[in-house]
């Protein structure tokens, strides 16, 4: 009989069963997909837009930015006036709404990566020096920190962005300052939490030293917050972006398609032209989402108490 | 002396995602008016959820009572605990058998203060008003030893030290004067010094209120310390039934014999390295069809991996489940 | 108890300072608050004119106590527009704003509570799944794109509510629901969650093994420890609604705070902009503390200080 020692030696026993057929195979796969089908449909909704974003002159041959006033206020594509050339129809000077959608896609990824870029690093730098210090230095800065989160948020960005001006990079730095204090507070808490388990100081004892402990011990509990966070961020600056470009607040039409502006533009023809808002609308909702989705799932799964238990 | 619960091959078993896990693989055992029996077993072994099935507290998907059945003599009368409708079970429940769970600080609704959380199963089981509650339930705090019990009443949960919280789970657990407790690994969340207060509380309301203990542990310290008889499960099974001085004195269950060589003695003569059971507990996915235990039994022979060895009588009330004989060094002759 | 409140209140002021702080500051971090307030044609003299008029060319700390008495006796200036007190234009659209957000928030209450407590309660339900599904759709959709949609297709095609304006009795409730309707997904959400968790823990299990009535474990053990942290959203998120209702205030031609916030903003009126700042962080702070004392009511660690 076989060795009798250990109980990996029953495990083996199954998994080297030879049994398990190719449907066996696809069924556990597909149990898989099934079971994480927020996580998929939010991982694909994200590649889409990436895609778009990179390849948009290959998806659309239309430019974003021609204007063509005789083509103006088409309808889209299935409609009677409609035509293929420009499937979702044009705007009021005719620029087609398809490839300002598709090209949209760009400054919505810019935002949300650089904004939650910038949140990021400085919400990291704050939240850990408050979290690592501790004491009235950590007071002084989670007061700030709240102070700012405790504000309607909106009625600031909108003021901040009316002051500066309209310009992307405005956009971005407004959303990344702004959110920063998010990221710091998560920073912290994740911070406060390691330092209090006390397994920074047994690694300490145990002679590591400290580059060790950040990269090695810390960096690694933080990241998994810090991923889902970052992922719900960056879908509410999309669709931030979205709403400061409705007010007028964001990049002008003229120079740059936004799902913003061109809701914006569209709002004055709702009732006579709806598509013209509709469909930088669904875009807004469909990759919103998808990177909700996408964070539920990234939290469920980077969460090392829920790891074992999910349902 | 009279069996108050009489527990026939009970089979529970969890149905998950990942397969099924044969928690409970055919327990039985009996206890007696006014007796305190430890079951004693690792984590895995199935001793919580043995009780919990009896109660009907394991939640119910995932978890399936297959098969078995749970004599009770209650108030009314004898009663199948498996049997009973979800009604009948919540008369039972913490009216005639009283639960004392683990860590104190999590058993408790923080929210609520604990006399009214002790009132509440007064007010449900025995009828009584909220004044007539209150008044009781001041009387059980003093039961158990909480000092100032009138302005205790109205305090918090967190408002406690963990011994003193535990003392109102078990006030909680005696409140309506049932007639079984079961504590499961009562002390394991306390430290050494209010454990030995804890278990000579438990001592004192037991000798005082003649009710039944069942003491789920994994300790075989705290074992010698409260109760008459012992049952040791492994793997979902039960694997050694003796009275408590005959498993001290003579195992006869290779696993038993593990466990009292892992304790660390004062009165060892020499000093002794601590023996730990080499390898690790059975996977409960997978159905056995042989000895739980043998891949980590130094006595292991062809027998043990080719039939489940049934509980045999070694002794005066004593049994194991087990084909080898200790003491005479070879397979048992039957 | 009392401690706890007067060390909120206190923090509730220092943010309020802070709030003040930023308004001022905001105003003059490019330099020139004239060229801000006036259109680009501007001339060199209009900006002198207005540098004197609105004391833009006194020292710092003199500008600044003059905004901060100004503040604390509700004087922002005159508005650029209107030429009159800044603050009263504002108060005298609050009552609509609050109208706005107060249905808003019954709305979200009434109908996203209960469906997060079935899903809570009966998890993988039908109920539950399509709740959640239409949770995740209103936090996901952009409020003003909805907006826009339901009126025209409720109010132009359907001819159901009144699509702008506050005149007739149902004209509250497209915006209050457009309004709500993140709100309401994050309840559901809440509450299911709130519920599930509370469900799988220990002193459930022991309120079970007491033999308690199932009513008298939901109502008393589940729910008075789910009502903690949805309390303190539904606080918070007032706030937010009340704060951040520009764009359905704007669509549907709503006369409230956020409706006047965006003409603002087209006419550049800085005055009246701080002024609308100002009090609606004030009504915001207000609101939390208002929660916070709420929540210690409810949760008694919080009430002795643990």
């Amino acid at each position: 009989m076989a060795d009798k020692e250990t109980k990996s030696h029953q495990t083996i026993d199954s998994l080297l069963d030879t049994e398990k057929t190719f449907k066996d195979r696809v069924a556990y796969f597909g149990r898989f997909l099934w079971r994480d089908r927020g996580g998929v449909i939010g991982l694909t909704v994200f590649l889409i837009v990436v895609f778009a974003a990179v390849f948009a002159p290959l998806i659309t041959n239309q430019s974003p930015f021609d204007q063509d006033l005789r083509s103006g206020k088409l309808p889209p594509a299935w409609k009677e006036e409609g035509t293929w050339e420009h499937p979702f129809g044009t705007d009021s000077l005719g620029k087609d709404i398809f490839s300002r959608v598709i090209y949209g896609t760009r400054v919505s990824l810019m935002v949300g990566l650089f904004g939650v870029l910038i949140a990021s690093i400085l919400g990291l730098l704050i939240g850990a020096i408050a979290g690592y210090a501790g004491g009235r230095l950590d007071a002084a800065i989670m007061g700030g920190v709240n102070l700012i989160l405790s504000l309607p948020y909106l009625l600031f960005v909108v003021f901040i962005a009316t002051v500066l001006g309209r310009s992307l990079l405005n956009v971005i730095l407004i959303f990344g300052i702004t959110d920063a204090p998010i990221f710091a507070r998560v920073t912290r808490g994740e911070v406060m939490r390691i330092r209090e388990s006390g397994y920074v100081e047994s690694a300490i004892s145990a002679g590591a030293r400290w580059p060790t402990i950040i990269f090695g011990h810390i960096i690694p509990n933080l990241l998994g917050p810090l991923i889902t966070l970052a992922t719900f961020e960056m879908s509410a600056m999309i669709f931030y972006e979205a709403g400061l470009g409705f007010l007028g607040l964001s990049v002008p039409p003229n120079e740059y398609p936004t799902w913003g502006n061109m809701l914006a533009a569209g709002r004055k023809y709702m009732t006579s032209y709806p598509w013209m808002a509709s469909f930088p609308g669904l875009a807004i909702m469909f990759t919103s989402l998808g990177m909700n989705l996408l964070g539920d799932w990234l939290r469920d799964v980077l969460d090392p108490r829920m790891r074992r238990s999910r349902k | 002396m009279a069996i108050i619960l009489q527990v026939k091959d009970l089979v529970t078993k969890f149905y998950t995602l990942d397969g099924v896990v044969n928690a409970v693989n055919g327990v039985s055992f009996e206890l007696n008016e006014g007796e305190t029996l430890a079951i004693v077993g690792e984590s895995g072994s199935g001793k919580s959820v043995t009780m919990m099935s009896l109660l009907g507290l394991i939640p119910m998907p995932p978890g399936k009572i297959e098969s078995g059945s749970a004599s009770f003599n209650s108030e009314v009368g004898l009663c199948d605990l498996l049997q009973l409708s979800p009604e009948e079970m919540r008369e039972i429940r913490g009216g005639q058998i009283g639960f004392v769970f683990q860590d104190p600080i999590s058993t408790l609704n923080p929210i609520l203060t604990i006399g009214e959380q002790i009132s509440e199963t007064l007010i449900r089981h025995k009828g009584l008003s909220k004044e007539q509650a209150r008044e009781q339930t001041i009387k059980l705090l003093s039961q158990v030893g909480i000092p100032d019990p009138e302005l205790r009443y109205k305090a918090y949960p967190f408002q406690f030290s963990g011994g003193m919280r535990q003392r109102v789970v078990i006030a909680i657990a005696i409140a309506c004067t049932p007639k079984i407790i079961i504590a499961d690994e009562p002390t394991t969340a306390l430290d050494v010094t209010v454990q030995a207060q804890i278990i000579e509380l438990f001592k004192e309301l037991r000798d005082a209120l003649g009710v039944a203990v069942i003491w789920i542990t994994h300790d075989l310290g705290v074992v010698a310390g409260i109760a008459e008889r012992v049952l040791v499960m492994y793997g979902g099974r039960p694997v050694e039934i003796a009275q408590v001085t005959d498993l001290y004195k003579s195992p006869k269950h290779p696993y038993t014999l593990g466990l009292l060589g892992a304790l660390p003695s004062l009165e060892a003569k020499e000093s002794k390295r601590l023996v730990s059971i080499k390898g690790t507990p059975p996977d409960l996915l997978i159905p056995l069809k042989h000895c739980p235990f043998a891949w980590r039994c130094d006595y292991a022979f062809d027998r043990c991996w080719e039939e489940i060895p049934p509980l045999i009588s070694v002794g005066d009330k004593h049994q194991a489940a087990c084909f080898f004989d200790i003491e005479e060094g070879g397979p048992h002759h039957d | 108890m009392g401690r706890y409140f007067l060390s909120k209140l206190i923090q509730s002021l220092v943010l309020l300072f802070g709030v003040l702080f930023l308004v001022f500051m905001m105003v003059r971090v490019t330099g020139d608050p004239a060229a801000l307030m006036l259109s680009r044609e501007a001339s060199p003299e209009q900006l002198e004119a207005l540098r004197e008029e609105m004391g833009f060319n006194d020292p710092a700390l003199v500008q600044f106590k003059r905004f901060m008495s100004g503040a604390i006796l509700g004087d922002f200036g005159n508005s650029l527009h209107f030429k009159t007190p800044a603050l009263p234009l504002v108060l005298e659209r609050l009552p609509a704003t609050v109208q706005l957000a107060s249905v808003g928030l019954l709305m979200a209450i009434i109908i996203g509570i209960p469906i997060g407590l079935v899903g809570g309660f009966t998890p993988g339900s039908v109920v539950d799944s399509v709740g959640r599904f239409v949770a995740l759709i209103g936090q996901s959709v952009p409020n003003f794109w909805l907006g826009l949609m339901m009126i025209i297709f409720f109010g132009v095609r359907l001819g159901w509510f009144p699509t702008f304006g506050r005149d007739s009795w149902n004209s509250v409730v497209m915006p209050a629901f457009v309004l709500g309707l993140p709100v309401m997904g994050q309840l559901v959400r809440l509450t299911r969650s709130a519920v599930l968790e509370i469900r799988g823990e220990d002193f459930i299990r022991t309120a079970h093994s007491k033999g308690l009535e199932p009513r008298t474990i939901y109502l008393k053990h589940v729910l008075r420890n789910v009502s903690i942290p949805l309390v303190s959203v539904i606080g918070v998120q007032f706030g937010y609604m009340l704060g951040g209702s520009i764009y359905i205030e704007a669509i549907f031609s709503w006369p409230g705070m956020g409706g006047l916030l965006e003409q603002s903003i087209g006419w550049r009126d800085f005055p009246l902009i701080q002024a609308i700042a100002v009090f609606t962080s004030l009504i915001v702070l207000l609101l939390n503390l208002l929660t916070d004392l709420a929540y210690s009511i409810i949760d008694p660690r919080i009430r002795y200080g643990r």
